[in-house]
């Protein structure tokens, strides 16, 4: 009886993930997941795969698509749901593709606004589901530190910083009315370097962007962007160089900066984190279109 | 800094061997408004290397707007997240942050000063081992320091740093020091408090919270880190009674029925006999599933033995009901079976707790309805004296007695912060409103073997039932 008994931070880490997945699992009718193709999003399948095995994880996945998702994005998601057999939904804004918006002809604000938060309610609303999982961690930004892991949300998708609900140990009010909703955060607790720990020890399957690579970028407003494909404007896509670089995150292409990196393996990625002076969300230009910009989008109904 | 460079440079698959062993310790900061909690979270964060260049440009240009340090840095706004808190230049909400050394894992529940917001004090000091009491060194122990000092013990966090702040500005005088220790030890004395350490610091300056301080020599101890680095929060596991609130009940197919739970304490091993309850029905572990070993793709593994905090699926010799809510103990070491607690509370809505309301009691992962049919007292968290009260306001504490509408295996929260705690909720507004904390459990169902020395006849099982149901502030024993 005499063996150690206590867990490494990653698998506390882990097991307080599964609990809450559990949770939303046994608690609501309809809960979704957030599959947004990234990192985060990857190590949150892989909880979800083990919360639930030897069983299928019990519920829908959706990705809220803005057609401006790096190409190798999109590959890679397909690949998945087909290899793990789960559901997937995807959505996009159908108004959105009408007006034909473009984050280069329109400027980040406005393309996050109609192809993320917009299409994000949309996709709900259609879906009706009672409970979203996402993977938005508390170090990302200032305004998620404050956030609950069970975050209610009225029936506008509204989140109101000032009336969260108490929550205390780990046990969660899952109590809502008809049309509510609760946004779930299992890897709240769960920084930017313990994600990248977790999918070595895990060998978690994620896109090759965060690798690094020879590609074509060019600068826009401040930031390394990739040439993805050929709706990038002439103008700006004459001015490509060929670079070494990876992504530290992932999101539109014409809003996602690329770091210059020879970091071609997770060690070496973690090590240039460990070493690293600028946060994840650096190259993120929608953090930045005002302060408090990340605050307000949530209020209005973004992740 | 905390990471160690040159190790990283030169070979990284070594060091994240080396380091991948690393522990959690949660700790909570709190103490009156001003003290500084922002100002040495941010400095923490900053001094360890937490903070990156583009965060600290944006905190640079808010503190221009909003900071209260002149041409300095306001570290507090390194952390202080909404924007009426910027504006207001106070912590209204709790917020988690996090930080590694080499060692440890921590994450900060950074929680704020203001009386009225009690409740997310009290939020944060719910999932801490350690607590960070403020003090400004100018102004001693307050009001504020003795309410949160309180409620640190009441949550039962057992290690206690008090860190006495802004000895820049008492010119690091080891008088007053020593005079503000004095005072807390018989605080603590009064309280409880099983663990203490004091610390001299200015979160401002950096003195003593990453790094050694020159202005105080007489200082012995460590700084704030290496104190927090070194500290031991372990619990003796091995004592503990396992206890696992069965969350999930997994049935991909016929051939396979699993209960899924988090281990909320102790351990439990293939062929243990455990009893479920509060039906009372035994069984055995037949296999156990630890979700933390299954690697994608792979076949699932079973393991012999799984222990707090794992999050595991365990399957049952017999095929007994098992349902959400139940909770699975050894036999031997059984938990009370009752439906009536007498707890402290800790109220958190606007709208007063009214006694004999009907509220949703939630216990780990089950639901059941109660009503709070007494309140013994309410506690002034200023003087720690006792009052007779009616209804529970805003941010009172008080000692209680509930009773739910059917029974639960229940412990005492401080032998088990798993089982002996619960929230409760309004079932019109669904909003939490309070929390509660088990203090002692009835002796009531699991004496029924002790009292059945004699027979009875079926009157008066029948009047035992009606007095049980209907008047069970009787506290009378199941015949």
């Amino acid at each position: 009886m005499l063996i150690k008994k206590s867990l490494i931070h990653l698998k506390q880490l882990e097991a307080e993930s599964i609990y809450i997945l559990r949770e939303v699992a046994a608690e609501f009718c309809n809960p979704v997941m957030m599959y947004s193709v990234g990192k985060d999003s990857s190590v949150m399948l892989h909880l979800a795969q083990k919360a639930f095995a030897p069983a299928k994880v019990p519920f829908t996945f959706l990705h809220v698509d803005t057609l401006w998702k790096f190409a190798e994005m999109i590959e890679f998601r397909d690949k998945r749901a087909k290899e793990l057999g789960f559901d997937l939904v995807v959505h996009s804004n159908p108004e959105g593709i009408a007006m034909n918006i473009s984050p280069f002809e329109h400027g980040s604000k406005l393309h996050t606004d109609i192809m993320k938060t917009q299409a994000l309610k949309q996709a709900l609303n259609n879906g009706g589901y009672d409970a979203i999982i996402g993977g938005a961690r508390r170090d990302e930004e200032k305004s998620r530190a404050k956030e609950r892991i069970f975050s209610f949300r009225d029936k506008y998708h509204r989140w109101d910083p000032k009336k969260q609900r108490p929550e205390l140990w780990n046990i969660f009010n899952t109590a809502i009315e008809k049309g509510e909703s609760v946004r779930v955060f299992p890897i709240s607790n769960w920084t930017e370097l313990d994600v990248w720990q977790y999918i070595y020890l895990e060998g978690i399957p994620i896109p090759s962007l965060y690798f690094a690579k020879e590609r074509e970028v060019v600068e826009y407003e401040g930031t390394k962007i990739m040439v993805d494909d050929e709706r990038m404007p002439e103008q700006l896509r004459k001015t490509a160089k060929t670079e070494m670089v990876r992504f530290r995150t992932l999101g539109c292409y014409p809003l996602t900066g690329a770091i210059n990196s020879t970091a071609t393996t997770l060690p070496e990625i973690i090590r240039e984190i460990l070493l690293s002076t600028l946060s994840e969300r650096e190259g993120r230009l929608i953090d930045k279109d005002s302060e408090g910009a990340m605050e307000r989008k949530k209020i209005e109904g973004y992740f | 800094m905390s990471i160690n460079n040159e190790k990283i440079s030169l070979d990284i698959e070594a060091y994240l061997k080396e380091y991948e062993n690393k522990d959690i310790l949660r700790f909570l900061t709190c103490g009156s408004v001003d003290d500084g909690k922002s100002t040495l979270i941010g400095r923490l964060l900053y001094d360890s290397k937490m903070i990156f260049d583009d965060q600290l440009s944006t905190a640079q240009n808010e503190s221009k707007k909003y900071g209260t340090t002149g041409e300095k840095l306001d570290m507090a706004l390194l952390v202080d997240g909404l924007q009426s808190e910027r504006e207001q230049g106070i912590t209204i909400d709790v917020a988690y942050r996090f930080f590694a050394t080499e060692k440890r894992k921590f994450i900060i529940a950074d929680a704020p000063g203001h009386e009225q917001y009690t409740r997310n004090m009290v939020t944060g000091a719910s999932t801490a081992d350690v607590a960070i009491i403020l003090i400004d060194a100018r102004k001693g122990i307050l009001t504020q320091t003795r309410r949160h000092s309180f409620i640190v013990n009441l949550l039962g966090i057992e290690h206690v740093i008090v860190a006495i702040n802004k000895m820049d500005l008492v010119n690091f005088s080891k008088e007053v020091f020593d005079e503000i220790q004095a005072s807390y030890e018989t605080l603590a004395d009064e309280l409880g408090i099983k663990n203490r350490y004091y610390i001299p610091l200015s979160a401002l300056e950096g003195d003593n919270v990453v790094n050694q301080s020159d202005n105080t020599p007489w200082y012995a101890g460590e700084p704030l880190l290496e104190l927090l680095d070194a500290m031991d929060i372990s619990k003796k596991e091995t004592e503990e009674k396992f206890r696992f609130p069965v969350q999930y009940v997994n049935r991909p197919n016929l051939d396979f029925r699993g209960f899924c739970g988090t281990v909320a304490s102790g351990s439990v091993k293939v062929g243990d006999e455990i009893t479920v309850l509060p039906s009372g029905k035994t069984t055995k572990v037949k296999s156990i599933i630890n979700a933390g070993d299954i690697k994608e793709n792979h076949k699932q593994l079973t393991c012999n033995e799984v222990y707090a905090p794992m999050a595991v699926t365990i399957t049952t010799e017999d095929e007994i009901d098992i349902s959400r809510g139940d909770i699975l103990v050894h036999t031997k070491k059984m938990p009370r079976v009752s439906n009536t607690l007498k707890v402290m509370l800790v109220w958190m809505n606007e709208t007063p707790m009214q006694i004999a309301k009907t509220y949703d009691i939630k216990r780990a992962v089950s639901v059941i309805s109660g009503v709070v049919e007494h309140i013994n007292y309410k506690i002034d968290v200023n003087t720690y004296k006792r009052e007779q009260v009616k209804e529970l306001q805003l941010n009172d504490i008080a000692s209680c007695k509930i009773t739910l509408t059917r029974p639960i295996a229940a412990d005492k929260y401080k032998e088990n912060r798993r089982t002996g705690s619960f929230i409760i909720v309004d079932r019109v507004t669904n909003n939490t409103v309070g929390v509660g904390m088990i203090v002692d459990v009835a002796a009531r169902e699991n004496e029924r073997k002790e009292t059945q020395t004699r027979n009875y006849t079926d009157a008066e099982k029948a009047l035992n039932y009606y007095i049980r149901e209907n008047f069970p502030e009787w506290n009378c024993k199941l015949i």
